[in-house]
């Protein structure tokens, strides 16, 4: 009863596509590839301007941590130029100019795997990055030492249902991959964890792992953010991952549904990730749909192949609404990462003004990671470093579920980001004069 | 090339306002009103509604006048009126009750910034305030066309009684289905047991209060009374109990936010009022109580708030 952790709150889920299989949209005229699609340093452009480039090939090599970047159309490379990303970076984009063919490269072929560090370098040459839509290099997660995967299925973002469709459409692949995983990284069990908003999923993989050995689907309740990391592994293995640590610290690495499937199939067919399956939904959209789209391709292009809009959208996010963050142009292309597109009308895009805090606690109750927001938008409004540490606001993976509750309608999330931002300045300040 | 809206996620928000929020609690004290009106007459209605008018006159006023944003929509003062309302008798003077609102919005919240900044319970402080400025209109109270005492100060009264062994005649403790609908003397909203726990558990079903506080706060005192050789059902369905344990000492204002914080300061209003009650001076002690425990509600907080998932042991995380 005391300090228990909470199991997230139920959002209105919003699952209009669960039904809806993918389809591939028309190859568009050209596609703005930015090197910059993964958490770490943005690839460095390998291609030059006015150069033939074929599907599947590389046109991006990785600095790090990172992943390399496929031409998602055959064509020829028009400009390299600086876009601006949702996060404020600038980065370089290559520029493709369809010719409609989609010629595939002479290089796309299933690799040789044999152990963990030839499946790394493959995965690694896939070009995959956690589908779920943070990004993260997935070969960076790859590693020994680890007894369990977690394959999430957890789709607890409303509207997405890319996740769900996986799962349906791509059973035998997800399966296959979760095998290989398993097998190159020794882990000794998977579990599936699937959220009971998708029912068929649900079903569907209950019946494919019975009788598989090491294999179990997880049930969990449709509950905000059952999908994120470190709660699911607390929901599924009881595991607490210690502050600063990293899932695999504890044993366990955590892959979307959509990425375990995507290195089976790249293993099958050796193309790597060039196209991305994407639910379009919102209030704007005319038909809720799930559509595949090359890499590159402008979400206005994509919006309009999947039926268009009511409306001219007033805000268009990617990802869910509730982590998505939103574009300032039609004009910006389909990331490897992003997993649906939004479009909302005026009415919905406006968010309420906020009003004073009446200390409810909703958001105390809410925090998935036991946060206190309404003690962290104190301590950042007094600008205590000291409390901001105390309070751990680090812990705070923004998942936005403190600004949903909160009656009196106040950002708490952004506040929280502001304070972590706020905790970076002032300890690198601190830096600098220890140094000095 | 058109700019599309950009904003900080999330990007869809529960539907609950602060304004739902204190409509819920608006809703949840009416069965408490049409009791009193029938009960107590038309004359406990003219009591709520001065009350409430003069609340949101006041806050009103005051806003305007320091040029604050104007917050009456937010329906906060409307139910800071009927609860203070609801702690009065049915035969205050007018002009006694509208000094009340006054002082609960005025001086109790706004001189502290607002909804959400009050430290103490604006309805509760307020109470204190008349009970303490006006003794005899605060504690004369009529039922039935007939003055009569309240059952907490009759039970004082026969155990004094008891005790001094003089054999006076005291008068007769109505019978608990009486104390239970409200057929006593006492302040207008505070009499039906019935209509209060209709509205608290409304309340809880709706989710704008958790049962931690109100069951808590309950079952300390009917311990207490029990431990004391009280009748505990008299303890509970007397004074300002129902109304206290569900409508006041849950205000989010000035009562903890966690789970554990709201056993900690439940437990500490209950014995407080019991307290009070066995030991003080007044036959009632739940607005004192609740008072004493907004004050300590700061320090609660600080000493209850949740370990974060993944942190250490206390204090063991360095930054």
């Amino acid at each position: 009863m005391f300090g228990r952790r909470t199991q997230g709150i139920h959002v209105r889920d919003e699952k209009n596509t669960s039904d809806s299989v993918p389809k591939a949209v028309p190859t568009p005229g050209k596609v703005v590839i930015p090197m910059s699609m993964h958490v770490g340093a943005p690839c460095t452009p390998v291609v030059k301007v006015g150069q033939e480039v074929k599907l599947g090939e590389p046109i991006g090599a990785p600095n790090g941590l990172g992943a390399p970047i496929h031409a998602s159309v055959s064509g020829k490379v028009t400009a390299i130029q600086d876009l601006v990303m949702p996060n404020g970076a600038t980065v370089p984009a290559v520029v493709i100019t369809s010719d409609g063919t989609q010629t595939v490269w002479e290089g796309v072929r299933p690799p040789k795997v044999h152990d963990l560090a030839s499946f790394t370098e493959a995965v690694k040459e896939s070009g995959l990055v956690g589908l779920g839509g943070a990004g993260f290099p997935t070969w960076a997660k790859l590693t020994t030492g680890i007894d369990t995967l977690l394959v999430n299925g957890g789709e607890c973002e409303p509207y997405c249902t890319t996740g769900c469709r996986t799962m349906l459409d791509s059973t035998e692949d997800l399966l296959e991959g979760a095998r290989l995983v398993k097998q190159y990284i020794g882990a000794k069990e998977v579990i599936i964890a699937i959220e009971e908003s998708a029912p068929k999923a649900l079903a569907k993989m209950e019946q494919a792992v019975a009788g598989l050995e090491g294999f179990a689907v997880k049930r969990l309740p449709a509950r905000y953010p059952q999908g994120a990391e470190k709660m699911q592994i607390f929901n599924t293995t009881g595991r607490v991952v210690p502050e600063g640590k990293l899932p695999k610290d504890v044993g366990v690495i955590v892959m979307n549904v959509a990425s375990v499937a995507f290195i089976a199939e790249y293993l099958r067919t050796g193309m790597p990730l060039v196209t991305k399956a994407v639910t379009i939904d919102g209030p704007a959209v005319r038909e809720p749909k799930n559509v595949i789209a090359p890499v590159g391709m402008a979400i206005g292009e994509i919006l309009e192949a999947a039926g268009g809009c009511k409306e001219d959208p007033a805000k268009v996010i990617y990802g869910g609404p509730m982590m998505g963050g939103c574009v300032a142009s039609l004009d910006f292309p389909l990331l490897k990462q992003n997993n649906a597109f939004l479009a909302f009308d005026e009415k919905t895009a406006r968010m309420p003004d906020p009003t004073p805090c009446i200390r409810c606690a909703r958001c105390v109750d809410a925090c998935p990671m036991s946060l206190m927001p309404v003690d962290i938008a104190k301590a950042y409004e007094l600008q205590d470093a000291q409390g901001l540490m105390d309070l751990h606001v680090d812990l705070c993976m923004e998942c936005g579920i403190c600004t949903y509750v909160c009656p009196a309608k106040r950002g708490l999330a952004f506040t929280n980001k502001m304070a972590k931002g706020f905790l970076r300045e002032y300890r690198a300040k601190n830096q600098e004069v220890k140094q000095a | 090339m058109k700019l599309l809206t950009v904003s900080a996620n999330p990007h869809v928000r529960d539907r609950a306002t602060t304004q739902s929020i204190m409509l819920d609690v608006i809703i949840a004290l009416v069965p408490a009103l049409v009791a009193s009106i029938l009960l107590f007459g038309v004359d406990a209605l003219l009591v709520v509604l001065v009350c409430v008018a003069v609340a949101v006159l006041a806050e009103y006023i005051w806003e305007k006048a320091v040029k604050r944003p104007v917050t009456i929509s937010d329906l906060s003062a409307v139910v800071t009126g009927v609860l203070l309302a609801y702690c009065l008798p049915s035969t205050i003077p007018l002009w006694q009750a509208a000094l009340g609102s006054i002082f609960a919005i005025i001086v109790v919240k706004q001189f502290f910034g607002g909804i959400g900044c009050n430290f103490a319970n604006p309805a509760a402080t307020a109470r204190i305030m008349l009970f303490l400025a006006f003794s005899s209109e605060m504690a004369s109270f009529t039922y039935d066309g007939v003055s009569t005492a309240t059952p907490l100060a009759l039970m004082g009264q026969s155990a004094e009684a008891a005790s001094s062994a003089t054999g006076e005649a005291v008068q007769q403790l109505p019978g608990l289905l009486d104390m239970f609908l409200g057929r006593h003397g006492g302040c207008l909203g505070e009499v039906c047991a019935l209509a209060l726990l209709i509205g608290g558990i409304y309340l809880i079903a709706r989710r704008v209060i958790s049962w931690h506080i109100p069951v808590v706060y309950l079952v300390t005192v009917a311990v207490f009374s029990l431990l004391v050789g009280r009748d505990p059902l008299y303890d509970l369905l007397s004074g300002g109990l129902m109304l206290g344990a569900f409508f006041m000492a849950t205000d989010y204002s000035t009562s903890p936010m966690t789970v554990l914080g709201k056993v900690i300061y439940a437990v500490i209003v209950g014995l407080l009022t019991m307290t009070i009650r066995v030991w003080g001076s007044y036959p009632e002690g739940v607005s004192f109580a609740i008072l004493l425990g907004n004050i300590l509600t700061p320090h609660i907080d600080r000493l209850t708030r949740h370990k974060p998932l993944g942190v250490a042991k206390k204090g063991g995380a360095k930054a």
